[in-house]
């Protein structure tokens, strides 16, 4: 877009000084200006990634002599993550491997695996506030962050807890891996590992989809 | 028959508040961007609840897309002056004897991205400009079966030459278990047992215990 400059004509031979305008032509700039910020919009990265970390517990190496922990039977809950999405469970471990204990099938949502952990947490949870609740009423004063650690050690130190033991089906994705854990952390799990799905418990998932299958309503 | 004459105006607007306003988010663009690194396979993370941000120095990241290949990413430290990534590529080639020039080192510690390749391979990659033919010798992602577990290389070297990094995996949501499991087992193997799983913010409702 051209400037259009207008200027006086003299009729004499006397010269005027030219009569500028102070207009500039900004649309290049403009131009400019879009193509950066369109640049800069579609690179950048605006939320940093979000990470979530675990701890696996250390791996016994087999010239170890260590023996693997042991843990209660009443404590336990087993975890299977199994194929399409879907997430079965049983408490206890397999007693029979000729008669395995019948999985119970649920689901990643609010009423599904979430109602049942909390369910079984329910007894350290209450533990939990009325030992926060003693903390603060002994020393009132006390920080946020010392609060956390006193009960992180006493949640450490209690026996009541489940125990979850996290076992993924062979078709699992990682997602419901990544969901699982983060149900642990929502439910305020203490204690939960990732161990390794065993034969018995295989056989288990095929039975149970076997199962859900024949008979999708169920 | 007579034109109608429209009153002629100026075709020009004022546009300095326009550029004022673009100088302002220009600015801020400027400011606040961190480049967002292109991935050589798309991934898309898993949602959770954990607000944790990810670490910005002193990180090796596992990439796992959803065809089960495996890539690998670690950055300079702290600072690009240590170097780290120059000495991890000429640790990791000694013992596949393969040596590197200065030069190749410098394209190396360029390189942003993850990369996923034989190591055999790694020699084009870094000589090549082309993107079509470092896709190709991509394809196959990193080799981490037991006979010839270079992710394991990659991850001793890297923890040698840089003892503060830390893990992080990142995982397409339908990568297979199986490849995430045998990764997980190679971190642990070399002693690492802390991760972070990199995934999106997800907004849940959560209802603590019941009653």
């Amino acid at each position: 877009m051209g400037e259009i400059i207008q200027e006086e004509k003299s009729k004499g031979g006397k010269k005027r000084p030219k009569h500028h305008s102070t207009h500039i032509d900004m649309t290049p700039m403009v131009d400019l200006m879009c193509l950066l910020i369109t640049f800069f919009m579609l690179t950048t990265a605006f939320s940093k990634s979000k990470v979530m970390e675990i701890v696996l517990p250390e791996k016994i190496k087999k010239n170890d002599k260590v023996e693997p922990p042991k843990i209660a039977e009443s404590r336990t809950i087993n975890i299977i993550l199994g194929p399409e999405n879907k997430v079965f469970w049983y408490p206890g471990r397999v007693k029979d491997s000729k008669n395995p204990p019948a999985l119970q099938e649920t689901d990643y949502s609010d009423e599904g695996i979430r109602k049942i952990l909390l369910d079984r947490n329910k007894l350290l949870s209450k533990k939990v506030a009325a030992f926060k609740e003693q903390t603060t009423k002994e020393n009132p004063a006390i920080t946020r962050d010392s609060l956390l650690a006193n009960i992180k050690r006493f949640k450490k130190a209690d026996d009541s807890g489940p125990i979850v033991l996290i076992k993924a089906y062979k078709e699992a994705r990682y997602a419901n891996i990544v969901d699982i854990i983060d149900e642990m952390e929502i439910c305020s799990i203490v204690r939960y590992a990732l161990v390794d799905i065993n034969y018995v418990e295989d056989e288990m998932v095929k039975t149970a989809m076997a199962r859900s299958t024949s008979n999708p309503k169920q | 028959m007579p034109k109608i004459k429209l009153p002629t105006k100026s075709p020009r607007i004022d546009m300095t508040p326009m550029v004022d306003l673009f100088s302002v988010v220009l600015t801020f663009l400027m400011l606040t961007t961190t480049m967002r690194q292109p991935e050589p396979a798309p991934v898309d993370t898993p949602f959770s609840v954990s607000d944790k941000t990810a670490p910005e120095a002193n990180i090796m990241t596992v990439l796992i897309s959803k065809d089960s290949r495996v890539f690998f990413n670690f950055d300079n430290g702290k600072d690009t002056a240590f170097h780290f990534k120059g000495k991890i590529l000429t640790e990791v080639g000694k013992r596949y004897n393969l040596t590197f020039t200065p030069e190749e080192v410098k394209q190396f510690e360029a390189y942003p991205s993850s990369f996923g390749m034989p190591i055999q391979n790694i020699k084009a990659f870094i000589n090549t400009k082309d993107a079509k033919e470092r896709e190709r010798l991509q394809e196959k992602g990193m080799p981490i079966d037991s006979t010839d577990n270079q992710l394991a290389s990659w991850i001793f070297a890297a923890r040698t030459v840089n003892p503060a990094i830390q893990a992080c995996i990142k995982g397409d949501s339908d990568a297979p278990y199986p490849i995430v499991k045998r990764v997980l087992d190679i971190l642990q193997d070399k002693n690492v047992n802390r991760f972070n799983l990199i995934t999106n913010l997800e907004a849940t409702k959560v209802t603590l215990s019941a009653e």
